[in-house]
């Protein structure tokens, strides 16, 4: 098990890699550079002069190997480097400070979503065709088809100017820091009740289609027929012997988000006015922050290539049939 | 001197008082019962679409980053509400009559937020930072003719130009630094390493830095020790939300007291009782113009007479009532209308069909059996590009399409990804038509943009506009720092841009700020409604936010 471990740590090396190499040539082979859009933003202050000395600072006036050399060599050493947008801070540092709000409006995110999706998926399935599955069959399409932007400007409107019960945007009101500690949190709290609710109607939506979809399968199995002609109580066989099995593709497709819970809702972030990570890309994408972008790119391949790894690892202990497959190798 | 800067309040609450029937309508009536006096306290909330890159200004180009460094910084000149220089940290100062040299006396009783005084030495040491090849300053080309400065005593500076710069005066608006926080990090050319950057700038303006959080928010304090005694409002939040409809609801929402509105949220979307009685809505001509612009290397365009067909063709108030609902005025030029280089002569190019379609048969161009203009047996048509993101210019490129139909012109439109439309296509010269603006400043200098000279690939002419006579006035008005002398050659060439139309201008486009109506001592001028901001204020029985 270590051997295969280790094995697949090395062989994951050169793949990242070769991911941030063709990611590098892909990033650079969008026209403009980042010296271009701060000196010739087009108002008249700026200079010829200008535009070549950010040039040379950022060093995109050397060849495209030659710049990915140097970016990879201060890599190895940890060193992500100087964003490129006007504010020339660290790349750690500007991630940093986006990472911890965009990580916890995802965390919790998810654990809604599932947390409301598996029983509504199992009910849905076991009660196929009913007026409930018809009812959630409806609120799916409805989650599907609903842009967040438009979702998301219609509750504002609703909660924060009409009623007024809810804070249009922002993550904290402004007299925050002179509230006790109680209510700074549910200060906090009512700030990111509208987004998550927002981010929580579409991904809802998928995730209790495929809890759906794994249960129909899974109920029509012999086995499924077998518990209940020994006579199990319905709920046993549902909660016990169908939900455990139908819950393997769920947690396949929890671990392929996970890399996605550092990578942050666009639009929410945007309309709501959260400062994370969705925000800060977008941002580095328009102003061909080199630096920023591929850090990110860095963090993201990194934590999949993981996520990856641990799941084959954790499904080599769970699955009896794969870790037989390893040992007869 | 305080008592003087009150009554100076007063007085411009009459005039708000005065002005406000037309524009702002719900708070006038409130004004007129009572007397309102100025007084301390609350917090006043803006809201800006863009992040703030820097906290010291002299780096950046980006507006939120200069608001909120105005807040915190002075330079030596300012400008008023009319845009007149005026002394800031400079009490007075003198140019010599062949504009080489400028001395400035310093107001001795200015101190940095730290408390240590502000000197001549700290002058000095701005121009130094600005004209070190180190530091990534947008600014330096307003130096390059400086030859020296030089503190002639404690709080006496001299500035010895190379040749006569017309922007000599101005360019020392430019927010002062200072010397012994920033001068390890000047020199090593790591000014935006430094913590004044980013987490504790220090300058002499009427706010202290207290905090900020990247991409939500900047809060500022107000300064007691302000030279020019302490400002009415005592604390300013600066929220940054990206969203313009968000902006929008959060004013609906009174979460935010001061904040730019787009013209439909001006004109239809705010116009109910209870909005009025909250907010006044204010307007008052931009300082950027949109233009509709050729290659003039295209032979088709360089004819004059195919520009002033096109530009006959365009009914500019009709675009401006579409585009903008009417918030905005046709342009007759480039120069900001009011200010003293803009010439109330010069007449804008009328609509009129029938005199389009003489010019453009003058030019060679008939109209085919199949209706479309045709010259040498090739149809006139052109790709017409601007950039994503801007709805305004999309809606403007609509309209060329649709009034150049007419003449049996056709033109595809094609929208483009900012920094692709700027390289691919503005910096290479790959266009034949163009939807653009320009932000104009306090200066009325634009010899970067319709100069011959200025035709390289990193410069602005992207027009490749080449006129001797307007080379000449360009020249002769960016050389004289005499106001009285520019006046006629900024005149003069107001008249030959408007009679060759390099590009077709179209409109300005009007600022429409509302701000809260509790919100008193605003008194809206050329230079827009926050150059007075240190004598705003909330009367007590308004205040808000009183905790802090």
């Amino acid at each position: 098990m270590l051997a295969y471990a280790l094995r697949r740590l090395l062989l994951a090396l050169p793949l990242l890699l070769g991911i941030t190499f063709v990611s590098f040539v892909v990033i650079h082979l969008a026209p403009g550079d980042p010296s271009e859009l701060q000196s010739g933003d087009l108002s008249m202050q700026h200079s010829a002069q200008a535009y070549k000395q950010m040039r040379e600072e950022y060093g995109l006036d050397k060849s495209l190997p030659v710049q990915y050399w140097n970016w990879l060599s201060r890599l190895v050493r940890l060193d992500f480097g100087r964003s490129f947008a006007p504010d020339g801070r660290p790349v750690l540092a500007k991630i940093g400070e986006r990472l911890p709000i965009t990580l916890l409006l995802n965390v919790v995110e998810m654990l809604i979503i599932v947390s409301l999706a598996v029983p509504i998926g199992v009910l849905s399935a076991t009660r196929q065709y009913s007026t409930f599955d018809k009812i959630t069959t409806m609120f799916v399409f409805i989650g599907f088809a609903t842009p967040d932007f438009w979702l998301a400007l219609l509750l504002m409107i609703l909660f924060g100017v009409r009623l007024d019960w809810l804070p249009v945007s922002g993550l904290r009101s402004l007299n925050w820091e002179y509230l006790s500690f109680w209510r700074q949190q549910w200060d906090f709290l009512g700030h990111l009740a509208l987004p998550i609710l927002v981010a929580t109607f579409g991904g809802l939506a998928g995730f209790s289609r495929y809890m759906r979809q794994s249960m129909l399968e899974v109920i029509r199995q012999d086995y499924i027929q077998s518990a209940r002609a020994k006579g199990l109580a319905e709920r046993v066989v549902v909660g016990k012997h169908a939900l455990r099995n139908a819950l393997l593709p769920i947690v396949t497709i929890l671990g392929l988000s996970l890399p996605g819970l550092i990578g942050g809702s666009v639009i929410v972030e945007w309309i709501f006015a959260i400062p994370g990570m969705g925000q800060l890309m977008v941002q580095a994408a328009f102003e061909r922050d080199y630096p920023v972008l591929m850090g990110n790119l860095v963090i993201v391949s990194t934590l999949t290539l993981t996520a990856n790894l641990a799941a084959d690892i954790a499904y080599s202990l769970v699955d009896p049939r794969i870790r037989v497959g390893r040992r007869r190798r | 001197m305080k008592r003087l800067r009150r009554l100076g309040v007063l007085i411009a609450l009459v005039v708000v008082a005065a002005g406000c029937t037309g524009e702002a309508g719900g708070g006038a009536g409130e004004r007129k019962t009572g007397a309102i006096l100025p007084a301390y306290g609350d917090s006043l909330i803006e809201a800006s679409i863009g992040n703030v890159s820097s906290l010291i200004p002299n780096i950046t180009s980006d507006s939120a980053s200069h608001e909120v460094g105005d807040l915190m910084y002075n330079g030596l000149v300012t400008l008023d509400r009319d845009l007149n220089v005026v002394g800031e940290l400079a009490k007075s100062w003198k140019l010599a009559k062949d504009c080489l040299t400028l001395d400035f006396q310093l107001n001795p009783t200015v101190r940095w937020h730290d408390g240590k005084p502000m000197t001549a030495d700290d002058v000095v040491f701005t121009w130094e930072t600005t004209v070190n090849p180190k530091t990534p300053s947008p600014y330096k080309s307003d130096f390059q003719d400086v030859e020296r400065v030089e503190a002639a005593g404690p709080h006496d500076v001299r500035v010895v130009y190379k040749r006569p710069y017309a922007k000599a005066l101005l360019s020392w608006a430019l927010p002062i630094l200072p010397r012994h926080l920033l001068e390890s990090y000047v020199k090593a050319g790591k000014i935006k390493e430094a913590p004044q950057n980013w987490t504790a700038p220090v300058g002499t303006g009427p706010y202290r830095f207290k905090e900020m959080k990247s991409g939500e928010k900047i809060v500022v304090v107000a300064n007691p020790e302000y030279f020019k005694g302490r400002p009415n409002i005592s604390r300013v939040v600066y929220r940054i939300i990206p969203s313009q409809a968000t902006i929008f609801l959060e004013v609906k929402a009174k979460g935010v007291d001061v904040a730019g509105l787009t013209a439909l949220q001006y004109k239809r979307q705010t116009e109910y009782p209870a909005f009025e009685k909250a907010y006044n809505k204010y307007r008052y001509p931009g300082a950027g113009y949109t233009y509709f612009g050729f290659n003039l290397k295209d032979p088709r365009f360089a004819d004059r007479r195919v520009r002033l067909a096109f530009a006959h063709a365009i009914n500019k108030q009709g675009l401006l009532d579409g585009v903008v609902l009417g918030l905005g005025r046709p342009a007759t030029g480039s120069f900001r209308p009011g200010t003293w280089a803009d010439n109330p002569a010069v007449k804008g190019i009328p609509y009129d069909l029938k005199r389009a379609q003489t010019l453009l048969a003058e030019a060679g161009w008939k109209r085919s059996d199949g209706g479309l203009l045709e010259k040498d047996g090739k149809p006139f048509t052109f790709e017409l590009l601007t950039n994503q993101g801007n709805d305004e210019r999309k809606k403007i490129a609509e309209i060329i399409q649709a009034s150049l139909r007419e003449l049996g012109v056709t033109v595809e439109i094609r929208i483009l990804e900012w920094a692709a439309f700027l390289k691919e296509h503005i910096k290479k010269r790959q266009f034949d038509a163009i939807v653009l603006g320009w932000g104009t400043g306090a200066d009325p200098d634009q010899y970067v943009v319709w100069h011959s000279s200025q035709m390289g690939p990193d410069d602005l002419n992207h027009i490749s506009y080449s006129n001797p006579e307007v080379d000449a006035l360009l020249e002769a008005g960016r050389s004289s720092c005499h106001q009285a002398e520019r006046v006629r050659f900024y005149h003069r060439l107001h008249q030959v841009l408007a009679d060759d139309q390099p590009v077709i201008f179209l409109y300005w486009r009007d600022a429409l700020p509302v701000v809260s109506n509790r919100i008193f001592g605003i008194d809206p001028g050329p230079a827009g409604i926050k150059w007075n901001f240190t004598d705003w204020f909330v009367p007590k029985h308004l205040q808000r936010y009183t905790a802090g």
